[in-house]
């Protein structure tokens, strides 16, 4: 999904109601058994024309097997695979890591780190294309602001960054870590806020602190938190078009692009939407245990409810 | 802390306090980078748009010489790319506005259906807006493009709106189910027994008291719309539909466009939804943890 994305943040599950009671006592009369069903009409009606249809025309689109078969025989999508790959398992591993470090940091209670989580959230707040402009223009050419910098303090000629594959490669995952740190890093903030403070009293009288207090209290209590987060960050990154688009372009010469950006260039600027689809659609055997296991972990949830 | 110190003795005292301002000199080190890190790009954009000429390989690390000159051109509709930038804008606006009407609308009949009067099978319909929750936008774009031609919206603001509302309404639903768990479900009841209709429940109970969720979700559809680019970016081609978005884009694709303006078109398009966050923050973050990490 695209830029403002929130999560379904997911802890422990609360027993509230037994899970197959009626809760409306009596269960449903005829007419408000229609009006339910009403209710749900326009949901279903979205659902269907602009889900359900969309998701089995791309199916169709992407059946035959020639076109995999072409795709296997491209060495440009080789590549793009092996950029989505390291795009994916760095960024997200990193982005998630450093957040649930960061979010310790923010638990403080002294003013000023108060003060700086206000403005740390500043690439949250701001919509995805003006950051990933700013992030390609800080680096773009010979002068971009970050060489310019570099020349200023240290005197250092700094490269030029969108031409060499590993530089522009980091630069778009460094760009993704940028933009949604911040949203990950509040996100284990609220899960830490949530552990009540008498199980680290109880753990202090154990003589449990620092690093044991961290390995056995706090990451245990938050691991479920940590896991359905990097599966949505994992997700997300995958279908990930803005970062690559604006921040590398694909330079040097499409050597960096991923397989959202590769698809929708096929499909729109080189005219071939089948093999357009058919190059996302080759994600998914590795999307789909993804979200079978994040469904199930939130589902668990759900019939908690 | 305190305690350890008392216990531990006035020997102990100065290995302690090394440690205490050890840990002080780390974390300030630690936030000046943060501060350092997250301000740089943004840093850059006010330079950008703040320089007087448009070449941009000006090398300057400080604005020789500021001048709100781009700004003033985008209010006046001064150069050939910033045409439609007033229109431009209404459109974002329009679409911010309809996905965030239809979201709350169609996610809190649903998740009213679904959570208060549970249906039979709700599962199945729980599971699908899950399951288009965890989609990513972009494999859908393709066939969502096609499907748009189709229903005849090229180049309409409505197959935006459908796009935006189809992401946010799984979000609205679960959210909503969560925090209809905080109304008791014995004012639906006495309201029953009164005679009203589950039509009466729903406006005179649920909407009423689920006001901080409808809130919390409205404003997230709303920013969602405004700060979606792919689908407006394959939807919309015509300058008289586009919004600021996709009129940024031009800006990128172009060889040889004013970055000045450009940087403060990004400016003026990022700060409604800076405000909003910062405006709304408590909001944003219960949102965020309403989904039950406070369980």
């Amino acid at each position: 999904m695209s830029s403002t994305q929130q999560v379904l943040a997911v802890g422990r599950p609360v027993a509230v109601n037994h899970p197959w009671r009626p809760v409306w006592p009596g269960g449903l009369h005829g007419s408000e058994y229609s009006w339910a069903i009403a209710f749900l009409i326009p949901y279903v009606a979205v659902f269907l024309a602009f889900v359900a249809y969309p998701v089995a025309y791309g199916l169709w689109m992407g059946s035959k097997p020639e076109l995999y078969a072409d795709l296997a025989a491209d060495p440009l999508y080789l590549r793009t695979v092996v950029n989505t790959l390291l795009y994916v398992g760095i960024g997200v591993n990193v982005k998630m890591f450093l957040a649930f470090l960061l979010s310790g940091f923010f638990m403080s209670r002294s003013r000023w780190i108060k003060a700086l989580l206000i403005l740390y959230m500043l690439p949250w707040a701001l919509p995805a294309i003006p950051a990933f402009l700013a992030v390609h223009w800080m680096l773009v050419g010979q002068w971009g602001f970050l060489n310019s910098l570099l020349s200023a303090l240290f005197g250092i000629d700094g490269p030029i960054w969108f031409n060499s594959y590993w530089l522009a490669l980091g630069a778009n995952i460094v760009a993704d870590i940028w933009k949604w740190m911040p949203f990950w890093t509040l996100i284990f903030l609220a899960g830490r806020t949530a552990i009540p403070q008498d199980i680290y009293d109880a753990a202090d009288v154990d003589g449990a602190t620092g690093v044991r207090r961290f390995a056995h209290v706090t990451f245990p209590l938050l691991a479920n938190l940590y896991l359905v987060c990097t599966l949505l960050a994992t997700l997300w990154m995958f279908g990930d078009f803005t970062t690559v688009y604006f921040v590398s372009g694909g330079a040097p010469a499409r050597s960096t692009e991923v397989l959202a950006t590769l698809g929708i260039h096929e499909a729109f600027d080189f005219a071939a939407p089948q093999l357009g689809v058919a190059t996302v659609m080759s994600a998914l055997p590795l999307l789909i245990p993804l979200v079978i296991v994040l469904m199930r972990k939130v589902h668990t949830m759900e019939v908690q409810l | 802390m305190s305690l350890a110190v008392a216990s531990g003795g006035p020997a102990r005292r100065p290995r302690y306090r090394l440690r205490r301002s050890l840990t002080r000199a780390a974390s300030v080190t630690l936030g000046v980078a943060l501060v350092i890190w997250t301000v740089m790009p943004v840093y850059n954009m006010v330079l950008i748009a703040l320089d007087s000429d448009a070449d941009e390989y000006s090398g300057n690390i400080w604005p020789p010489d500021p001048s709100f000159e781009s700004f003033r051109v985008i209010w006046t509709e001064g150069y050939w790319y910033l045409e439609n930038f007033w229109h431009q804008f209404g459109n974002s606006i329009f679409i911010g506005l309809m996905t965030m009407v239809l979201t709350v609308f169609i996610g809190s009949l649903a998740s009213f259906a679904l959570g208060r009067m549970r249906l039979r099978r709700r599962w199945l319909l729980s599971n699908a807006a899950l399951l288009t929750y965890v989609l990513p936008a972009s494999f859908l774009a393709i066939p969502f493009v096609h499907i748009a031609h189709r229903y005849g919206l090229s180049d309409s603001l409505w197959a935006v709106i459908a796009a935006e509302v189809m992401f946010a309404t799984p979000y609205a639903i679960l959210i909503f189910q969560q925090y209809g768990r905080l109304i008791p479900f014995e004012l639906d009841d006495a309201a029953r027994v009164d005679g009203a209709s589950p039509v009466q429940v729903y406006l005179h109970i649920y909407l009423p008291l689920m006001a901080p969720a409808l809130v919390a979700v409205g404003t997230y559809a709303l920013l969602l719309a405004w700060n979606e680019y792919l689908y407006q970016f394959l939807l919309l081609s015509s300058t008289k539909s586009m919004t600021v978005a996709v009129a940024l884009d031009q800006f990128f694709d172009s060889d040889e466009a004013p970055w000045n303006y450009m940087m403060s078109t990004a400016i003026v398009y990022s700060l409604p939804p800076i405000a909003i966050y910062y405006a709304l923050r408590r909001y944003m973050m219960t949102g965020l943890t309403m989904g039950g990490v406070r369980a």
